[in-house]
């Protein structure tokens, strides 16, 4: 370990400088700043403003056990090989009764621990469902502003239409392993429709090949997404992550979108967040007598919910 | 979320165990009571080499760091502290749990160990003196840095 913390630091440099001069600690404490929004965040935020925009965003999602962080410990070996730093916020799930969290994920991802170039935050999804949080949004351009090359989001293990990581990541990676589940479920919608890169990793096991045929027939058969590549991995063996590389550069090659119209659709992301939330409540709990007369109508068919939500928001 | 919300984030607590034991059940029932009462846990395998505790305490930020020993891995708990303190992590309370003999509690606590948790405490002891380091973690860390 060279740049831990107090021997790095330079008295009277700010936080940023600081971030920006890649002191462990304080990226550590701008991602803590960000996620919890604290009263200094507002101020951090502008500070990094002029150095966003230049990390890579690769999101990794799919279902509890298919080798998600496996596959990121390999994915970011690859990475540190060809030179880039990396950062990775690692999302586990909070429990809906306590609020705690048991946040594992980074054990899987050892290989990496003692390497300055790669930091590792691992965060409690705090009861946002969708396999991402909008701290997690934040806390890319922690990372970003820390110069790091590629940010790698790991969601909670997710389903069939947890797609917040569609409209957060650049790159989105979708796994899926053997044996959880027959080729109709790999033609519902949902989460194949989002992934740039299908993934079946534990592809040494029983049942891999009916599970990458079934995918890629599932793809062939899509109108939105036929060209969707689909690869085999085996995380644990380093198998087919020089190809999942490739695919996620081929992507990336493929796009026109500047960092500036990405950064947008985030904000944007965050903004329609934010605004579900604000909604959610004011509806459920406020005492309004439109808001009652608008339940009338649902109650005795005279809208449906979609009408009568249309004309709330309408009237609003 | 608001901004006034600021400090009821959950306590972020590393559970760990450093040197050659590997039983592990006991730091895996600590981690789950501290789960269930409402903590975020960063929870490893045992085996960790000090300066990983050192880099996980520093990444994620946490409030507290609890070490499971069962066989003698307290002797180190002095270098460990040394090293947490070297990377500037000197606020973060750390407590020890499982077999420390009545001798080696000095010695822990001589090197800035805040509490050790002997056999036969329960749960709630442990549950509310991992809060209560947390809040004082959360006090001792610096505002400075972002002021």
């Amino acid at each position: 370990m060279t740049a831990t913390g107090a021997e790095a630091a330079s008295a009277g440099s700010s936080l940023v400088e600081r971030v920006r001069a890649g002191e462990l600690a304080a990226i550590a404490r701008l991602l803590t700043e960000l996620e919890r929004l604290s009263p200094a965040a507002p101020k951090l935020i502008a500070e990094i403003a002029p150095f966003l925009g230049r990390a890579q965003v690769v999101g990794f999602t799919g279902p509890p056990g298919a080798g998600k962080s496996t596959l990121v410990n390999a994915y970011i070996g690859a990475l540190r090989a060809a030179g880039k730093t990396v950062g990775v916020i690692a999302v586990d799930p909070s429990s809906p009764i306590s609020g705690g969290a048991l946040l594992g994920d980074r054990v899987r991802m050892n290989d990496h621990t003692d390497d300055d170039g790669v930091f590792i935050r691992s965060l409690a999804s705090r009861g946002h469902v969708g396999g991402l949080t909008p701290a997690a949004v934040r806390m890319i351009d922690a990372f970003d502003a820390a110069g790091k090359d590629v940010v790698i989001l790991e969601t909670v293990g997710a389903g069939q239409s947890e797609i917040d990581v569609a409209q957060v990541a650049d790159i989105r990676i979708v796994l899926n392993a053997p044996g959880l589940g027959d080729d109709i479920q790999a033609m519902k919608s949902g989460i194949l429709d989002i992934a740039d890169i299908l993934v079946v990793n534990k592809a040494d096991l029983a049942g891999a090949d009916k599970t990458f045929s079934q995918l890629a027939s599932a793809v062939a058969l899509s109108s939105v997404k036929a060209n969707t590549p689909v690869l085999k991995t085996v995380a644990t063996k380093g198998e087919g992550i020089a190809e999942l590389v490739a695919e996620v550069n081929a992507v990336a090659e493929g796009r026109s979108e500047t960092a500036e119209t990405r950064r947008r659709k985030r904000a944007r992301r965050l903004l329609a967040w934010a605004a579900a939330d604000l909604i959610e409540a004011q509806v459920r709990d406020r005492s309004d007598p439109r808001i009652d007369a608008l339940c009338d109508n649902i109650l005795n068919g005279r809208s449906s919910p979609e009408e009568a939500a249309k004309a709330l928001f309408e009237a609003t | 979320m608001t901004l006034a919300q600021h400090d009821s984030f959950p306590p972020r607590v590393l559970v760990t165990k450093i040197g050659f034991d590997g039983h592990d059940r006991g730091s895996r029932i600590v981690a789950s009571f501290l789960r269930d009462a409402g903590m975020e846990v960063i929870y490893t395998p045992p085996w960790q080499e000090i300066s990983q505790v050192v880099r996980l305490a520093l990444e994620e930020d946490v409030d507290v760091v609890g070490v499971s020993s069962l066989s003698t891995d307290h002797l180190l708990m002095p270098k460990l502290m040394k090293a947490l303190d070297e990377a500037g992590l000197g606020h973060v309370k750390v407590v020890v749990g499982g077999i420390v003999p009545d001798e080696d509690e000095a010695l822990l606590m001589d090197a800035g160990v805040s509490k050790v948790f002997h056999p036969g405490v329960g749960r709630e002891e442990i549950v509310g003196g991992v809060a209560e380091y947390a809040a004082q973690a959360r006090q001792l860390r610096s505002e400075e840095l972002v002021t």
